[in-house]
């Protein structure tokens, strides 16, 4: 696999929510508007880049018996800088976001990338991989949280675009499930074609 | 009374699942059959409770009074990942017909969202420790119920004809939109 290949890979073919189905909580929870999705699926990034660095590193010096609470020890300490950054700077997208920024820890993507390809290669495709599979968790967010803030108050990113009332019901938890649902078909049919 | 609104509140009006979104993995991945979901269900139950009692008494006597509640989020799941091994490792002595039936299901809940979430929730709410204990232990009985009705429309759907595109997944979370519906309909009953 090229560098390319393994940096393009998270946003279609491999991406962490349309394909591999990982990560489902925050990605229903958090998405009621585009912003939201956004923010979670850039910090849920950055421990993906940050997490797949550190493990790549010292995957050596771990035994293998205790390396799954090892990778949660290190995801959960970039989680920790993440809560506190966040809580600094953002604090009104902190709210938001709520409890799903410390759920984090559990995404299974996380844990899943650093098991699956950080502690078997090294430093740069470990980056890449991060990178690629955490953009393409943030795209898939945003596009969620995109289609549900259009269909239920007629905006994106908070800027109208049509000024009737819409169905308030795709905000709300249904909406959730009716819009990833459909996504997701339509991303298995994108699939097929480019294959 | 306060209890029963507890009670209420959490299995229906705000299921941790249908309406907090937390625990969808499991939701989506042991809901084929009716009795994989209540062996998980019941090992949800069991992990979650012990769980929130240990991280109710982790945060109040060590992570609050030496002033490290930072570190909630790495104690928290480093507790669960610690308990739930135990719980394995002791039900695997001490109970080996229990352990053949949630076994399986032990080394997914240190993942479930459902858990650590309830666990921090407990402390956010600022409840005491019973009122933690009943908190989870709705919570999961919330989960259970979700995860059951869940698994009965998917054992039905299995019969059904679906479009092709719609077929796996993607019907499975429109049904799952449809519960979700159903469950609005006790908003307010609290």
């Amino acid at each position: 696999m090229t560098a390319l290949q393994n940096f393009t890979k998270g946003f279609i073919r491999e991406n962490p929510v349309f394909s591999l189905l990982l990560g489902m909580c925050p990605t229903l929870g958090v998405t009621t508007s585009a912003i939201n999705g956004l923010g979670m699926g850039l910090a849920t990034a950055f421990v993906l880049v940050m997490s797949n660095l550190s493990i790549s590193l010292v995957k050596n010096a771990i035994p293998d018996k205790v390396r799954i609470p090892a990778f949660v020890v290190i995801i959960a300490s970039f989680v920790t800088v993440v809560e506190l950054v966040m809580q600094g700077f953002v604090p009104a997208l902190y709210e938001q976001l709520g409890l799903f920024i410390p759920l984090i820890v559990v995404n299974c993507i996380v844990l899943g990338r650093a098991e699956a390809f950080a502690s078997k290669n090294t430093v740069l495709p470990s980056i890449i991989d991060g990178l690629s599979m955490g953009l393409g968790f943030a795209f898939a967010l945003t596009l969620l949280g995109s289609v549900r803030e259009f269909l239920g108050s007629g905006a994106i990113f908070n800027i109208k675009i049509i000024q009737t009332d819409m169905m308030l019901l795709f905000v709300l938890a249904p909406g959730a499930f009716f819009v990833l649902a459909y996504l997701i078909a339509l991303m298995k049919k994108l699939n097929k074609k480019t294959k | 009374m306060e209890y029963i609104l507890i009670i209420i509140s959490a299995i229906l009006v705000n299921n941790i699942v249908l309406t907090q979104f937390l625990g969808i993995c499991p939701f989506l991945g042991v809901s084929n059959k009716i009795a994989t979901s209540l062996g998980m269900g019941a090992a949800v139950l069991f992990v979650m409770t012990l769980a929130t009692i240990m991280t109710w008494l982790v945060q109040h006597y060590i992570l609050m009074p030496l002033n490290i509640g930072y570190l909630q989020t790495i104690a928290f799941i480093l507790v669960i990942a610690a308990l739930v091994q135990m719980v394995e490792i002791v039900l695997k002595k001490v109970s080996p017909a229990l352990y053949a039936s949630l076994g399986v299901f032990l080394p997914l809940i240190t993942t479930n969202c459902a858990v650590l979430g309830v666990a921090i929730l407990v402390i956010q709410k600022d409840q005491s420790l019973l009122e933690g204990v009943i908190f989870a232990m709705s919570n999961a009985l919330g989960f259970t119920l979700a995860l059951v009705t869940f698994a009965g429309l998917r054992e039905q759907l299995d019969l059904m004809e679906v479009p092709k595109g719609m077929r796996g997944i993607p019907i499975a979370l429109v049904t799952a939109g449809i519960l979700a519906m159903a469950f609005m309909g006790f908003a307010g009953i609290v």
